[in-house]
């Protein structure tokens, strides 16, 4: 069973956290939605749809790249450096509830990297962690707060999320 | 990447695009709150000037201290090469304390080739001599790609001091290879023979070089490396090949001029063309910081043939 995630269970499941996300925080005016590169940011602006659909609340929502901030960067010493993407948060992230988005957690390294990038940006009030596919295999004490789908894999096999804005469709596969 | 930025002669097309876009990205660094990503943490990086440097020192430092690097800066007229050290010496002593990068600046064409043999740490060329200074002409690159998109097919003139400008010998080696249309110009004394093979018009009017121009970069006329009468005087250089309003209205009306720095005002450009509407010399001092991170961030990573082998 390859696709574990179609289009149509992908965008109820984005749905549904939308409506957790309104559910648990009330201030909606101190929320932002900030997602990580590449498939988190399409995933934030969507998740930003459904909240202005459900709320009439324009959600900000920035762009951020974590590259600067990995953990292993070093240690490739062999091949070329990762290729580095713009950070775009056209807000103040100060006092905000920020939601960081971003498609799989797995390790937690690179959300440890977007904890961060953000702190070099201000203080928000909190941040709260939207993924869309939970993969177990934590390596570092981190929690997502809103998940689209638990996905059991073994460390083995890959995980990959396609979406529309970015691939043309919306599905989500695990490979061997 | 190679191991070392030696000059533009050894990068593709395609490395230039990777810098210019990673440059892009490094730029909002530099415009948040806390300038400084922890990108470079633990690497040590030397900067070993052998000429006099403001602007190109400076930042790689501020380049260098915005991406984490450990920096040192060898001023060298306070250093054993005033008891006669050698380069190759000095650097074999600085290599010794094992540093991940050296950026040099020297007065010998070819002094960055020499270290870049003897040493493992990263070399970066900060300009030698008469040959090349390759970061800045990839911060030329990256201001003309600001104002104009697309370098390919653009007419860019470079006028001023031909031979002895290592910032023409990287522009003209970079901006051909991105399909520049390259017009240089300067008196005849001062355009070096053989010129033409680099892919370029060359021309001693200076009317002809910058009519209908998309950019116009001035060099400076550097009397510290002339050993001779190369013109009459200063103030005829600045009637003959100065940039001067007059001249700049020959030029398309969205035209921006350029200047690698240090100015001579009233030598080679006119007071109110550098402070005044068409000129972006101060974008490049900026830019360069953004472009210098991302060459720094660029080599500290792995070696693609080492990666092929």
């Amino acid at each position: 069973m390859p696709v574990v995630l179609d289009a149509d269970r992908m965008a109820r499941s984005l749905a549904r956290i939308a409506h957790e996300i309104l559910e648990r925080n009330r201030g909606i005016e101190e929320l932002a939605l900030v997602g990580i590169r590449t498939r988190g940011v399409p995933l934030a602006r969507r998740i930003a749809k459904s909240l202005l659909d459900i709320s009439h609340h324009e959600i900000p929502t920035g762009a951020l790249d974590i590259t600067l901030y990995r953990d292993d960067l070093s240690s490739h010493t062999l091949g070329p450096q990762p290729l580095v993407r713009k950070t775009e948060i056209p807000f103040s992230i100060d006092g905000k509830l920020i939601l960081l988005v971003d498609d799989v957690l797995y390790t937690g390294r690179t959300i440890r990297a977007a904890l961060d990038a953000l702190i070099d940006f201000g203080r928000p009030k909190a941040i709260q962690l939207v993924v869309l596919v939970d993969r177990g295999h934590r390596e570092l004490p981190i929690k997502a707060d809103y998940v689209g789908k638990n996905i059991p894999t073994a460390s083995t096999q890959n995980v990959q999320v396609h979406l529309m804005e970015i691939d043309g469709r919306d599905e989500v596969e695990v490979l061997p | 990447m190679k191991k070392d930025l030696l000059g533009i002669s050894d990068l593709t097309a395609d490395d230039i695009y990777r810098v210019l876009e990673t440059a892009d990205a490094m730029r909002e660094v530099g415009q948040r709150p806390i300038k400084k990503v922890p990108t470079l943490r633990g690497k040590t990086v030397v900067n070993l000037f052998y000429e006099p440097s403001t602007r190109t020192r400076t930042s790689f430092e501020i380049a260098e201290k915005r991406l984490s690097a450990d920096t040192l800066n060898v001023a060298v007229a306070a250093s054993s090469v005033l008891k006669g050290e050698t380069l190759v010496d000095t650097a074999m002593n600085i290599e010794a304390m094992s540093p991940d990068m050296i950026v040099l600046r020297h007065s010998s064409s070819g002094a960055c080739h020499m270290l870049s043999r003897i040493c493992k740490s990263r070399i970066i060329n900060a300009g030698d001599g008469m040959h090349e200074h390759p970061t800045q002409a990839l911060l030329d690159a990256f201001t003309i790609r600001e104002h104009k998109k697309d370098i390919a097919g653009l007419k860019i003139a470079i006028v001023g001091d031909l031979l002895h400008s290592r910032v023409l010998r990287s522009n003209a080696l970079l901006l051909t290879k991105l399909g520049a249309n390259l017009w240089v110009c300067g008196p005849p004394t001062l355009v070096p023979p053989g010129i033409e093979c680099l892919g370029v018009h060359v021309t001693t009017s200076i009317d002809e070089a910058v009519q209908d121009a998309d950019v116009i970069m001035m060099l400076r006329i550097q009397q510290e490396r002339m050993q001779g009468a190369f013109f009459p005087s200063l103030r005829e250089y600045f009637n003959v090949f100065g940039m001067t309003t007059d001249r700049v209205k020959l030029a398309k009306p969205d035209v921006i001029i350029m200047h690698p720095g240090p100015m001579n005002r009233g030598v080679e450009i006119a007071s109110d063309v550098a402070d005044g509407p068409y000129s972006v010399i101060l974008e490049q001092v900026a830019n360069g910081v953004a472009v210098r991170m991302a060459v720094l961030y660029l080599l500290a990573g792995g070696v693609e043939d080492e990666a092929a082998a």
